[in-house]
């Protein structure tokens, strides 16, 4: 778990960097009320509450849930957030190992259906607007409406908006979508990748789910982009390094809880991951796509489970 | 009648549910009949279950009139020799909720056999004729002894016994019979002194 | 070059196995009082032919086999049988068993000894039963009766004979001294069980870890000039399991629910097959073993050739022993082996180890959390097995699923434990669902049985008295027929013949 926090460190300044300090606000505020929920929980069932504390997982799951929230959220959509994935995703079923679905996607999830507008405000980077500063972060956290703020859409809004212009000339088109994919919105995704390979090598998981998302999702943005038209889906570049793919890659569907047991089951699920993120991306309603391609597949897992066993020694048929 | 069905929705919302209904109701009354497979009566799958004590703790003279109560509807937790896996397997197969043991039919005990005390024994067969399996080998004015594998400890023997020379004896003693037993949920500290070694493998 | 295959899983531990010297052999003191239990093999106790008080010599039997699944038991010394009671054994349930009690009398007189330095004339068969009658049993740890595996009989024929020199688990060198020590033993030893056998190939596989008894066993081989093939293969536990070796070494699985011999090998240990060498050619039984003495809690660890019946506590006080609070003494090695609750226990055939660790050498094991449903147990199972469901149907006490899942082709090895980030500890869940399963089995034949005894009786019972029924009616319609007929009613003469003889009685008082 630890490792797991640390990996996020790199993503988490480079979003800082370019959206300023409302990621460290919302994680801070969501570790608070993450460790006392899980505290209050765990002595009201009956279970020693510091051991539930020590091992750090609820703290993953409000971390990986205030990096998914825009910077600047209200904080009220924070609270909620969490309380709705601890509680929610996590406790009702039995507490740590025993939740059918990502926790944090459970929150995040809740949180896009029941307040769109503050869930699709996300602020402007670095080099379109200047970044605040702390005290003007957490005002706009605390008392929300108190500052008007000049918030945009993202790169991947943008591009389902696009109705006219080929692919290339939406990239040149707008200062949000510089870069191969977006404003700030590379760096934040080599970011994480880079600490999702330092956690491969750290073998906190195993590579078959990550690579085979990636993959999945590479493979269908190439087939989806015709030579960059109107009506093109995004080149594959741009969907790897835009949004929250390595994120979601790394951090989201490694979760070991809520998805496949076996090396082979986790190839599926991490294929049919990228691929139903492609598919919401392009022909769905919602910009980014992975929180319900997630819960999406947490439901098939089992299933998944089931046909992927592996062949026990001395069940495999000889060979006439 | 296609203008009917445009004029009248509801009506002919109501018509087609009755319709369909019907047709359906009357498919599945026909396989009912005609593909019905002659399966185990319940009466016997349930006997299956039961341990086979014959010892009539459960208020029934038997396990088989036991048993075909529970096909009517008796409840599932009578039955001390049988104890929780019994009455778990019987909620599985009838889809019922398992219940705990019922206290007033008896209190699940470790399995014993019977055991004559030669001694004492006068001869006098009324043991042998109590035995619902046949497991007492003897006759008349001859040497009684149970044979311990076919004795289900049952205890109907105890009774008609006039010198009262049987005792029930545990049958799962010693090394043979020992496995290891499921790790508590909560993680127990070794003994510090050997001495508690032997309080625990007691169990 | 033979190919060497590679196992599913298994984990790489810590070897620890310099502590104890192997290729050295210490002797250590005899102790007053040797302890032998009737049931050191898989299989039915052997049943006592000395009475208490007898004076026994070395290499007499005190125990005969009882029946096909037992082996007899030897006196390891000369001296006086003391008790034949239950004493405190070696399990790991703590309990007691029937043993029988030698007072040493450190003479150390032996039987007359008769070998067959000729046993390449003798039948297989007859060798077969030397080495039954010598007390053989798979020295491994499984304790399988060695003549029963030497005689897997006309539907089984065997092409290779496997010698498993792999000792894969940390800590123990036992075997590994023994092929250092005794290599030329071992050779002559592999040439007589292939004999038995009737194997086209003996093969001795050995892991990389252990340089020198590879050298050794190689010189000896060259030496008796002997057709036996030495393969080493990469260190890896558990490589050492039976069907784990046989997958490395030849490719072929074993078949679930099947033994090596149908697919014509046996495996055996080296312990074993320098064992059978003593029982044919000097005619010995067997009635030492060599014990690897270790753990950082002793201060000169060893390994030992010690007298079967040698209670641990003599050989962990002879090795240096500094007891610490909350010392756990250990029977086998770290990952199978199981803490000794009484050190009065003896050592039996199928010790192999006793490790004696430091609380800070192998500390206690943490507290279980939760399980995150990782599946490291599953990357670790050298079965390819999914420990993780089995965990959970253990739980539930799922009996239909556990076996749909293969429970009892578990090995019971630990990798999925050792790997387990959550510290919980897999291998007892399927160790006590197996022992329920099997319970629930032999309760099931037996409540079968019962029903069946049952239902015959009620049978017999309904027979009599439809018998009698039917005797009954016989002679009332008999009666009746007569009456019909014409006849005297039987019934009516009856009737005034007792009242003629009642009046008869009434006048002549």
């Amino acid at each position: 778990m630890r490792d797991v926090l640390l990996a996020t460190v790199p993503g988490v300044l480079v979003m800082t960097w370019f959206f300023g300090p409302g990621t460290l606000i919302n994680l801070v505020l969501g570790a608070a009320v993450a460790l006392a929920l899980e505290y209050g929980v765990m002595a009201l069932r009956g279970r020693d509450p510091r051991v539930a504390i020590s091992d750090l997982s609820v703290l993953v799951t409000s971390t990986l849930l205030c990096i998914a929230l825009p910077p600047y959220a209200p904080w009220w959509l924070i609270v909620i957030g969490v309380v709705t994935a601890v509680l929610l995703g996590k406790q009702v079923f039995g507490g740590l190992g025993y939740n059918p679905f990502n926790p944090a996607m459970v929150g995040y999830v809740v949180l896009l259906i029941s307040f769109p507008i503050q869930m699709s405000s996300w602020a402007l980077p670095r080099g379109l607007e200047t970044v605040p500063g702390l005290s003007e972060g957490l005002q706009r956290v605390f008392s929300p409406g108190s500052i008007d703020a000049l918030t945009g859409a993202t790169p991947l809004d943008l591009l389902r908006q696009n109705t006219g212009l080929l692919f290339e000339d939406l990239m040149t088109s707008r200062p949000e979508l510089s870069g191969w994919a977006g404003l700030g919105w590379f760096e934040v995704n080599l970011a994480f990748l880079l600490g999702g390979l330092w956690l491969l090598y750290r073998r906190v998981f195993t590579w078959h789910a990550p690579i085979a998302m990636l993959a999945a999702l590479g493979l269908c943005a190439l087939m989806g982009y015709d030579g960059g038209s109107s009506q093109s889906g995004g080149s594959a570049l741009f969907h790897l390094f835009s949004g929250a793919s390595m994120f979601a890659a790394f951090f989201i569907i490694t979760d070991p809880v809520s998805s496949a047991v076996s090396n082979r089951g986790r190839l599926i699920f991490g294929a049919l991951i990228g691929l139903l993120v492609y598919l919401i991306r392009t022909l769905g309603n919602y910009p980014d796509a992975v929180a319900f391609a997630v819960l999406i597949l947490n439901f098939c897992a089992p299933f998944i489970d089931h046909y992927t066993q592996p062949t026990v020694y001395g069940t495999r048929k000889p060979t006439p | 009648m296609v203008n009917w069905l445009v004029n009248e929705p509801l009506l002919a919302a109501l018509a087609a549910l009755i319709l369909l209904g019907s047709v359906f109701g009357a498919l599945l009354g026909y396989a009912a009949i005609r593909f019905k497979v002659e399966g185990n009566p319940i009466s016997e799958q349930v006997n299956a279950l039961l341990p086979q004590t014959q010892c009539g703790q459960c208020g029934y003279p038997g396990c088989r009139p036991y048993s075909e109560a529970i096909a009517e509807g008796d409840a599932i937790n009578k039955c001390p020799p049988g104890g929780e896996e019994t009455i778990q397997a019987l909620a599985d197969l009838l889809d019922v909720e398992p219940q705990p043991l019922d206290a007033e039919h008896g209190v699940e005990k470790e399995p014993v056999v019977a055991w004559i005390r030669e001694d004492e024994c006068i001869g006098c067969t009324k043991c042998i004729q109590a035995c619902p399996v046949d497991a007492i080998l003897g006759a008349a004015k001859v040497m009684h002894t149970v044979i311990a594998d076919e004795c289900t400890g049952c205890d109907l023997c105890l009774d008609p016994c006039p010198v009262d020379c049987i005792d029930l004896i545990p049958r799962k003693q010693g090394i043979g019979f020992w496995h290891w037993p499921l790790p508590a949920d909560r993680f127990r500290p070794i003994e510090v002194i050997a001495t508690d070694a032997a309080t625990r493998t007691a169990a | 070059m033979r190919v060497i295959h590679d196992i599913h899983g298994g984990i790489h531990p810590p070897e620890r196995k310099a502590l104890s010297q192997p290729g050295t052999l210490q002797s250590l003191a005899l102790p007053p009082l040797l302890v032998l239990p009737l049931r050191q093999h898989l299989g039915v106790p052997a049943r006592p032919v000395v009475a208490v008080g007898d004076a026994v010599l070395g290499g007499q039997m005190l125990a005969e086999a009882n029946g096909v699944m037992s082996v007899p038991i030897h006196a390891p010394t000369s001296g006086t049988v003391r008790a034949i009671e239950s004493r405190p054994i070696a399990h790991a349930s703590g309990l007691e068993d029937i043993c029988i009690e030698l007072e040493t009398d450190r003479q150390d007189q032996w039987v007359v000894l008769e070998g067959m330095p000729e046993w390449r004339d003798r039948e297989p068969t007859m060798l077969a039963e030397q080495i039954r009658s010598a007390g053989i049993a798979g020295m491994g740890g499984a304790g399988f009766p060695t003549a029963v595996k030497l005689t897997p009989g006309p539907q089984r024929p065997i092409e290779l004979l496997l010698i498993n020199g792999t000792e894969c688990e940390p800590y123990i060198t036992a075997d590994d001294t023994l092929m250092q020590c005794y290599a030329d033993q071992l050779i002559e030893g592999a040439m007589i069980l292939a004999h038995i056998l009737g194997a086209d190939s003996t093969l001795i596989g050995i892991e990389d870890n252990k340089p020198e008894a590879i050298a050794c066993v190689q010189a000896a081989v060259a030496k008796a000039n002997a057709s036996i093939e030495i393969a080493s293969f990469p260190t890896k536990y558990p490589s050492g399991g039976e069907k784990q070796v046989i997958e490395i070494l030849t490719g072929v699985q074993v078949p679930s629910g099947g033994i090596p011999a149908d697919i014509g090998i046996v495996c055996l240990n080296p312990g074993t097959a320098v064992a059978a060498r003593e029982a044919i050619v000097e005619g010995k039984p067997l009635t030492h073993r060599i014990v690897t003495l270790t753990g950082e809690a002793l201060s000169q660890p060893c390994n030992t050739l010690a007298c079967l019946g040698t209670p641990i506590a003599h050989l962990l006080q002879e090795a240096g022993w500094a007891s610490e609070v909350q010392q756990r003494v250990i029977h086998g090695g770290p990952m199978m082996g199981f803490a000794v609750s009484n050190l009065d226990a003896p050592v039996t055939k199928i010790t192999n180890c006793v490790l004696a660790p430091t609380q800070s050498e192998l500390p206690l094991p943490a507290e279980p959390k939760p399980c995150i449903r990782c599946g490291h147990c599953a990357e670790a199972c050298p079965a390819s097995l999914l420990p993780q469901q089995l965990y959970w149907y253990a739980r539930a006490k799922d009996q239909e699923q556990l076996t749909t899942h293969r429970l009892f082709d578990c090995i019971e090895c630990g990798a999925c434990a050792y790997v387990c980030p959550s510290h919980i500890p897999l291998v007892q869940y399927y160790r006590a669902a197996k022992g329920q399963i099997r319970d629930s089995e032999q309760e099931r034949k037996r409540s079968d049985n019962s029903r069946e005894r049952f239902e015959a009786r009620e049978r017999r019972l309904a027979e009599e008295v439809a018998a009698r029924e039917a005797k009954r009616a016989a002679r009332k319609a008999a009666a009746q027929q007569q009456a019909i007929s014409g006849g005297v009613d039987p019934v009516q003469a009856a009737i005034e013949r007792a009242k003629a003889k009642k009046a008869q009685q009434g006048s002549s008082e």
